[in-house]
């Protein structure tokens, strides 16, 4: 049965209907811009982070440089010669030894989706006498692809081309433009340690950023070992992609006692971004908790009116056995109306913006603007939706508990 | 019949402290009986209605003690206090405070909803009956605010009496009436307290109104001067 404050509070809020829809559609506007930004933030993360993820992998494992040691050192303690030594990087291979171990050591961790061997080498491209400085990725193309999304950046020819030409290189559009280079054009390639290679042209990548346009080339991995002479067994770096990228930090610690080897975390290798990231996120917040709290002020105030308008209504009410809690869940309730029926209408309404929203075409490689239904976002939003309206109907219902009836009657 | 104690005061004192410390009432020691139909009379400022919210339940703030029906009610909290105003006292004011929002059934219905004895229909019933008697059944349907003066008085005495209370306090319930209608509700208060045996005490200006009561104390600064004869004794 509905209890008479349920009854009551109906009634007060179908009286004034008016008023009642003005407060929702305050706390509407709130949670929508509340669920949209909190959307679009998610939204331009995860491009952004996809936009990191198809140049940096989610833990590079590598050998750090190591730095040269004095000679030698006081042991005894007390007295002794220090021979000082003037510390430089040592000149030791940066290869990772036994790989093939190491690579099934880390494929065999529970969360890595995706591990791959590279080699990277400073290389020169040359076509005639003209010659641009860059860096070639000797990688298997199809393991390259599951962890960089390669072939989302190819603009002119295919990825498996490379594995059927052994000498094949794919490089990105700037190269090709100031070369002058054509699809199956060859352009001789030479590396820091002199070896000269004539390469076959077998596609062009472009990437949202220019300089790696520039500058960066994939190979096969053998290509890359040819160019730096060394054998089929060397490898600079191992590249590995985990379930879930946020972990990643974590992550890199365990890899690296794994194999005794650094590791770095797109984090690390991304501070700025990250940085940035964090900017927003705080900004974003803060936006959308002062809309909401604007919201809120709106229901307080009209159920605050509600409260100095109802002064003789409440103390009939206590009159007739009404206690305080009783007055406070008859205000509360009304604010819980409105609340319930602004956060719906507010959801409808972000879920609207954001289909709109997701239809405008930006262009260049973001294609249609990166935002799209939260599921998550859209219950936190209307959970505090009605969170901030219990306690913007609590205050006024409060103070309507307090009025004393024989001061109402008195006057 | 043995007269039983309905209400009943022992020493009773309050003050006002604004604008200066002020005894309004002193020492009130008074019982009052089932069915009896008592007025308060006294002049401006003796303190009858200040006196009549004490005995409400309402105000809290006094010295002395108050019981009903033999219950100390002094000292209880709050929430007691509420539940005992819906179940043993129903109020009839001088601008008889209705909820405007409301028809006239719901106003009767709403003390009784909050009792939750009976359930929704039998409400309505009972409420329906009220009216019934108080001859404005055909309004039962109509908002509040859209009746007459004589009328809401006569909803406000039907909300009264839907609990069955055991006393019915009044403040100038006819303060605002015409002769006709305070006629009619001077008898329907008499019906209450001879058929029904409730207890009914008002305070009243009105000194034809206090004439015809069974029993008339009168207040004058802040004391009882006169606790009257029982007229239906004499």
């Amino acid at each position: 049965m509905r209890s008479v404050n349920t009854e009551i509070a109906l009634t007060h809020i179908l009286t004034r209907k008016r008023q009642t829809i003005v407060a929702s559609l305050g706390v509407s506007i709130g949670i929508a811009i509340y669920i949209c930004l909190n959307t679009l933030i998610i939204g331009t993360n995860r491009y952004s982070d996809n936009a990191i993820f198809k140049t940096t992998p989610h833990i590079r494992v590598y050998k750090e440089d190591d730095i040269s040691k004095p000679l030698s050192k006081d042991t005894s303690g007390k007295k002794g010669t220090i021979v000082i030594v003037n510390p430089k990087i040592a000149n030791i291979s940066k290869n990772l030894i036994n790989p093939s171990k190491l690579l099934h050591d880390i494929k065999n961790q529970p969360d890595v989706t995706a591990a791959a061997p590279m080699v990277t080498a400073n290389i020169f491209y040359n076509n005639g006498k003209s010659q641009l400085t860059g860096v070639g990725w000797g990688l298997n193309i199809i393991e390259g692809d599951a962890m960089f999304d390669i072939q989302s950046t190819m603009v002119v020819g295919d990825l498996r081309t490379l594995l059927n030409t052994p000498n094949g290189i794919i490089i990105g559009v700037g190269i090709a433009d100031k070369l002058n280079i054509k699809l199956n054009d060859n352009i001789s390639v030479i590396s820091s340690v002199g070896v000269i290679k004539l390469m076959k042209v077998v596609g062009f990548f472009k990437s949202s950023n220019a300089v790696t346009d520039k500058s960066k080339s994939y190979m096969n991995l053998a290509t890359a070992q040819q160019l730096l002479e060394e054998g089929p067994n060397y490898v600079t770096d191992i590249y590995v992609k985990i379930k879930d990228p946020e972990a990643a930090v974590q992550y890199a610690t365990v890899l690296g006692k794994l194999t005794g080897y650094s590791t770095e975390d797109w984090k690390a290798a991304n501070e700025l971004f990250v940085a940035g990231k964090k900017i927003r996120a705080v900004m974003f917040l803060f936006i959308s908790w002062a809309i909401l709290l604007v919201a809120a002020f709106g229901i307080y105030n009209i159920l605050n009116m509600t409260v100095s308008q109802k002064l003789n209504d409440i103390a009939i009410l206590k009159a007739n056995g009404f206690s305080g809690k009783d007055v406070v869940s008859i205000f509360v309730m009304e604010a819980m109306v409105m609340g319930i029926i602004g956060t719906l209408i507010g959801f409808l309404l972000s879920s609207i913006i954001v289909t709109l929203l997701s239809r405008i075409y930006i262009g260049a490689d973001i294609g249609y603007f990166p935002i799209q239904f939260e599921f998550s976002v859209s219950m936190t939003g209307v959970g505090v939706g009605l969170l901030v309206t219990f306690f913007a109907g609590y205050i006024p219902a409060r103070k309507a508990s307090k009025v004393d009836p024989v001061a109402i009657f008195r006057k | 019949m043995e007269k039983k104690i309905v209400l009943r005061t022992k020493g009773v004192g309050k003050y006002f402290y604004d604008p200066v410390k002020f005894k309004v009432l002193d020492d009130i020691s008074f019982e009052a009986y089932r069915g009896e139909f008592l007025t308060l009379v006294g002049k401006s400022g003796s303190g009858k209605s200040t006196l009549l919210y004490i005995l409400s339940t309402m105000d809290t703030e006094y010295e002395g003690e108050l019981f009903i029906d033999e219950e100390k009610i002094t000292g209880q909290n709050l929430n007691k206090l509420a539940a005992i105003r819906n179940k043993n006292i129903g109020f009839v004011f001088q601008f008889h405070y209705l909820l405007p929002e409301f028809s006239c059934l719901k106003n009767v219905m709403v003390p009784a909803l909050k009792l939750g004895k009976f359930s929704h229909e039998e409400v309505e019933h009972q409420a329906y009956e009220r009216l019934e008697m108080l001859g404005i059944k055909d309004q039962a349907l109509k908002p509040a605010s859209k009746l007459s003066g004589g009328q809401q008085q006569r909803v406000a005495i039907a909300r009264a009496l839907i609990n069955n209370p055991k006393i019915i306090m009044c403040d100038e319930p006819t303060g605002n009436l015409d002769s006709k209608n305070t006629q009619i509700v001077f008898d329907i208060f008499k019906q209450i307290t001879k058929e029904f045996n409730q207890t009914i005490i008002a305070v009243t200006h009105d000194n034809d109104f206090a004439k015809a009561s069974d029993r008339t104390i009168e207040l004058a600064d802040g004391k009882i001067i006169s606790h009257g004869l029982d007229k239906t004794k004499s």
